[in-house]
């Protein structure tokens, strides 16, 4: 595991070289900021984050961070350096995790510059700072599960695309999808698509309140498809 | 130094290698191993095993004590490998690059500088290592390549296919380095290209399709056909007639003949044993009075060897 932080510095840096992390970095402050606007800056409207960050973020980062992980291995595979990066002195797991914490850092540097926001709403009422670091706390499990999704299905295939188009449909359906079956359901399968879905998990932080269940989803299921990923990337050099 | 016993790797049902088999010790003759072979023999496969990138189906193989299924990590500390054409992370620095692979290596940091120094001087990247990989051409990316795989001073060095791709300056300069590795460390080249084989290498290896043809010295298999090597003679009279009295002399085998357009007659002799019968044949011509106008020894090289051997398995598997 002593190779880890060697990794995640290279991912980290490679981040800040390649085009797509500003063009992404672009989207994610333009969109948030729409949100942030449209919603506080109404006559009437709350001087709160809850909106922005509760509401609006988890939808944000599905079609955000899928594009920050789906070259993670994806690239790898395809220019070969795979090769010359597994016959290193390097094992399968280093590897993805690496790459997993390279990302995760990259997320949270995005997510600080969102801090912009609670300032902003500070202006202009009391805030309720609780909440805004609950939010964030969030912020940080959500993203992580994303980013652990999006390097499996990087692990998958060598193509870019394929691995972002998956990783998109998935969280999709995770978040909205199951969400709005839940609320259509009732009886058992309104609460197993609950316990399914990433948003009736993470509106308790939106509300202020860091549950620690929703805080082991996150961090099993993060696990649960790092260690896919892993599994991935062994089985791919098996065959 | 690397011990291959019965290794088969099989990917669908015809790629692959198949019961591949070869033991080499450091410095028996020299440390330069040619792995040569046509294009889709099983060369990189067995590469992509011996540095542990990919588990064999079957079989055992060992590279510098260790086996490299069990005892992968091991095996890894002590190899270094260039990969066909040289991936490298086109937006890091060269310099960046190759302290991020010491780091890999478990290098402290000045041992890092040293030998990201050392390799810099070795493969003369001086003028282009703090340019991003990207930027560079073919060749020095290459070299860049090559530097990775020494800086940490492997035991065993393995170079697939180095040379693919490269300009004849560059390919003579790459050549010139392998030999100087050769001094140092047990290299394992692999390569298409014969004569490179057969300049560079003290030890080869033949693969076709999968299978261990031959494995000697080059001199080693330079003897195994000169056993059947020819005698090309063109003689003036008729083709039966020169033919018969060719067959007379004592050690020679077949004789094929043909007639040349202009009444020559042209033999090709085949020689039993390793004895010159150019003298014989030349009495021969004389006392009956015939004319010579060429005789000659086709001389055996490995590319002859080479094509017979891969044609000969062709024709085996029908193809």
């Amino acid at each position: 595991m002593r190779n880890i932080p060697t990794l995640t510095h290279r991912e980290l840096s490679t981040q800040f070289y390649s085009p797509i992390a500003y063009i992404v970095i672009t989207i994610f402050l333009v969109i948030s900021g729409i949100f942030f606007i449209s919603d506080n800056f109404t006559s009437g409207g709350e001087a709160s984050v809850r909106d922005i960050f509760g509401n609006y973020m988890p939808l944000i980062l599905v079609f955000i961070l899928p594009m920050l992980t789906m070259r993670l291995m994806s690239e790898e595979y395809r220019s070969g350096t795979i090769e010359t990066l597994m016959t290193a002195p390097v094992n399968d797991a280093e590897v993805i995790l690496g790459k997993f914490f390279g990302a995760v850092l990259f997320y949270f540097v995005l997510l600080a510059s969102t801090l912009v926001y609670p300032i902003v709403v500070s202006l202009y009422g009391p805030l309720d700072v609780g909440l805004t670091l609950s939010c964030y706390v969030g912020l940080m499990l959500v993203g992580s599960l994303y980013i652990a999704v999006g390097i499996f299905f990087s692990s998958c295939t060598r193509n870019q695309v394929i691995a972002v188009l998956c990783s998109f449909v998935l969280l999709a359906v995770f978040t909205f999808l199951v969400h709005y079956i839940g609320q259509q359901q009732e009886g058992v399968v309104r609460v197993v698509m609950q316990h399914l879905s990433i948003i009736s998990h993470f509106q308790d932080f939106s509300r202020g309140l860091v549950d620690i269940t929703h805080v082991v989803f996150f961090l099993s299921s993060t696990c649960l498809f790092l260690f896919f990923a892993v599994k991935i990337l062994e089985f791919r050099r098996w065959r | 130094m690397i011990q291959v016993n019965n290794l088969t790797k099989r990917y669908g049902p015809s790629r692959g290698i198949e019961d591949v088999s070869f033991n080499i010790d450091r410095g028996e003759t020299g440390n330069i191993i040619g792995f040569l072979g046509p294009n889709g023999a099983g060369k990189s496969t067995t590469i992509r095993i011996l540095t542990c990138y990919q588990p064999a189906t079957s079989g055992t193989a060992t590279v510098a004590g260790h086996n490299v299924f069990t005892e992968s990590l091991q095996v890894r500390r002590k190899i270094g490998y260039l990969p066909e054409n040289a991936p490298l992370y086109p937006e890091m620095r060269a310099r960046e690059y190759l302290d991020f692979r010491a780091k890999l290596h478990r290098m402290s940091r000045n041992d890092r500088i040293a030998a990201v120094g050392r390799v810099t001087e070795k493969c003369w990247l001086g003028d282009f290592i703090d340019r991003p990989i990207g930027q560079l051409s073919k060749g020095m990316r290459q070299r860049v390549g090559l530097a990775d795989a020494l800086l940490h001073d492997p035991e065993v060095l393995f170079l697939d296919e180095p040379t693919i791709g490269l300009d004849p300056n560059q390919i003579r300069e790459t050549r010139k380095l392998i030999r100087e590795l050769g001094q140092r460390h047990v290299v394992f080249l692999s390569s298409h290209i014969l004569h490179e084989v057969e300049q560079l290498c003290t030890h080869t290896i033949i693969i076709a399709n999968g299978r261990v043809l031959a494995d000697g010295s080059p001199a080693e298999l330079r003897e195994r056909i000169s056993g059947s090597s020819r005698l090309i003679a063109e003689i003036k009279g008729g083709v039966d007639e020169t033919r018969s009295a060719v067959q007379g002399i004592s050690g020679v085998g077949a004789v094929e003949s043909g007639e040349e357009p202009d009444g020559w007659s042209r033999l090709s002799i085949e020689a039993n044993g390793t004895g010159d019968i150019r003298e014989e044949v030349f009495r021969l011509v004389a006392d009956k009075g015939w004319a010579l106008r060429e005789l000659r020894h086709e001389v055996a090289s490995l590319e002859d060897f080479f094509i017979k051997i891969t044609a000969e398995q062709r024709q085996d598997a029908g193809v």
